[in-house]
């Protein structure tokens, strides 16, 4: 059956209802501030009052930076790995530029393979964060171990595999915010 | 998805230097990363203060996230009271009974034991307390096990100042900011503390294992002499843990040691208590007479 197109209504905010719908523009501070600040809210998730009795809670500040990398290239800066590292340092208990320096590996790596590779599709999108998930976890633990007595690295399976099941799910968040941040 | 277009830049020069340029900063900013990484390696509590201020800007919400957890957790904890109440109150009383005069026997004990301190002339420093406070969040993300006190350093905190619950040592002050304060727990790695087993005095050190548990391991060399159950108490060696406060339960038994379960859980202990290092004054006295690292070997 044929839905009859004066049964469509095209969605109106509230407010906005007689205001043009042509020649929107998109507002500049959205697209620019949407990312960097999930980003960082994303990195203050440890500050929340979540106690765990090993590294457990993923490193959500890492999920969503690999996901806005991954899912729209180019929109952040090759350089923006060590800010967005350094910020996430203040909160994650790290050694202060261990994330800095992981985060922008991980943005430089991202960039070879961008660069050697024509397209990507989700899983592979996965599968990259996945390793550089790993790598990241790897390298904060091994950091921190120069700086301070480290436990075992098998403590580190558990987040691993949380984090690698909730990248998607962080892509997800991110998709939406990508469409909040672009709409007119 | 394709590659972006700013890859190619085309026939600008412009367009050229500038994606040139960003790959430099890339570069250069993963150098001054790793430096101040180094920085960070060489000199652990170097960037404290960048710390502190982290966690005094996101203070405020974890404060409300938590007392509005602890206060869902006390209505759980009252419903689930009613549940069995009568069989409840039946073991109760019959405990009751057994630990009153248990009690009774523990208070003429400590009576004694002051009077022969007494005649002793031991000078007993008593474990002092700072201030009280709450745990507001832990490194639930990081290898390393710190949480985040509610109170700093406006409130007497100091680094170096041990912490304990009301179920039993908690862990030491390692940073300080003006209204909160990061506390090193005894499941870290790194943190050592000097116990024995509460049965009968045998000297052992406990280290954190990074998952929950601490490794306790006896000063004297041999077969493990703990067994399932034992529990595990500070002894008060090397002044910074007051003595006996409640520290751990043995859980398993390895070749030279055990496993031990902390009593104090920091996502569920009400308040955080920080007191004064035990025998501190003595240690202060002892540092004014000869500096750790200054003093020379008298060559006979």
């Amino acid at each position: 059956m044929k839905i009859p197109v004066s049964a469509i209504r095209l969605p109106t905010r509230p407010g906005r209802e007689y205001e043009s719908r042509f020649d929107r523009e998109q507002s500049i501070l959205k697209m620019l501030a949407i990312p960097i600040a999930s980003i960082i809210l994303a990195s203050m998730v440890t500050t929340l009052p979540i106690f765990s009795a090993g590294p457990l809670l993923p490193p959500f500040g890492l999920l969503m930076f690999l996901s806005w990398r991954l899912m729209r290239p180019g929109l952040l800066p090759i350089w923006s790995g060590v800010p967005f590292g350094l910020m996430d340092d203040l909160f994650s208990g790290q050694p202060f530029g261990s994330a800095g320096l992981l985060w922008s590996l991980a943005m430089l790596v991202v960039e070879i393979i961008d660069s050697r590779a024509i397209w990507r599709d989700y899983l592979q999108d996965w599968l990259i964060a996945a390793l550089l998930i790993i790598a990241v976890l790897v390298g904060g633990w091994w950091f921190a171990g120069l700086a301070h007595a480290a436990p075992k690295p098998e403590i580190l399976f558990p987040q691993m595999l949380l984090s690698i099941l909730l990248y998607p799910l962080v892509v997800r968040i991110c998709a939406r915010l990508d469409s909040w941040r672009l709409a007119t | 998805m394709a590659p972006p277009p700013h890859r190619r830049p085309g026939f600008s020069r412009k367009a050229q230097y500038g994606l040139f340029a960003t790959y430099v900063v890339a570069i250069a900013g993963t150098i001054v990363a790793a430096l101040l990484l180094t920085i960070s390696v060489v000199d652990p509590t170097g960037f404290s203060a960048l710390r502190a201020f982290g966690s005094e800007v996101t203070a405020p919400v974890a404060r409300v996230i938590n007392d509005a957890r602890q206060s869902t957790q006390a209505i759980t904890h009252n419903v689930s009271a009613y549940i069995d109440a009568a069989s409840k109150n039946v073991a109760l009383e019959k405990e009751l009974k057994a630990h009153r005069s248990a009690l009774i026997e523990a208070r003429a004990l400590h009576l004694e034991n002051a009077r022969l301190r007494g005649l002793l002339k031991i000078a007993d420093e008593d474990a002092q307390q700072v201030a009280v406070g709450r745990l507001i969040s832990s490194t639930a993300s990081s290898t390393r096990r710190v949480a985040t006190l509610s109170i700093g350093r406006n409130f007497g905190v100091e680094r170096a100042q041990p912490v304990r619950g009301p179920a039993g040592l908690i862990g030491r002050v390692i940073e300080t900011g003006p209204t909160t304060a990061r506390v090193l727990l005894v499941t870290d790695s790194e943190n050592l503390v000097p116990v024995m087993r509460a049965s009968d005095g045998l000297p052992a050190f406990s280290s954190g294992l990074g998952n929950g548990l601490v490794l306790i391991k006896p000063l004297n060399l041999g077969e493990s002499p703990f067994k399932v159950g034992d529990i595990i108490i500070t002894s008060g060696n090397g002044g910074l843990y007051g003595a006996n406060i409640p520290f751990a339960r043995v859980i398993r038994k390895t070749s030279d040691g055990a496993l031990g379960m902390p009593f104090a859980d920091p996502a569920n202990t009400p308040y955080a208590v920080v007191m004064k290092p035990y025998l501190g004054e003595a240690r202060a006295a002892q540092q004014a007479l000869a500096p750790d690292g200054e003093t020379k070997e008298v060559a006979e």
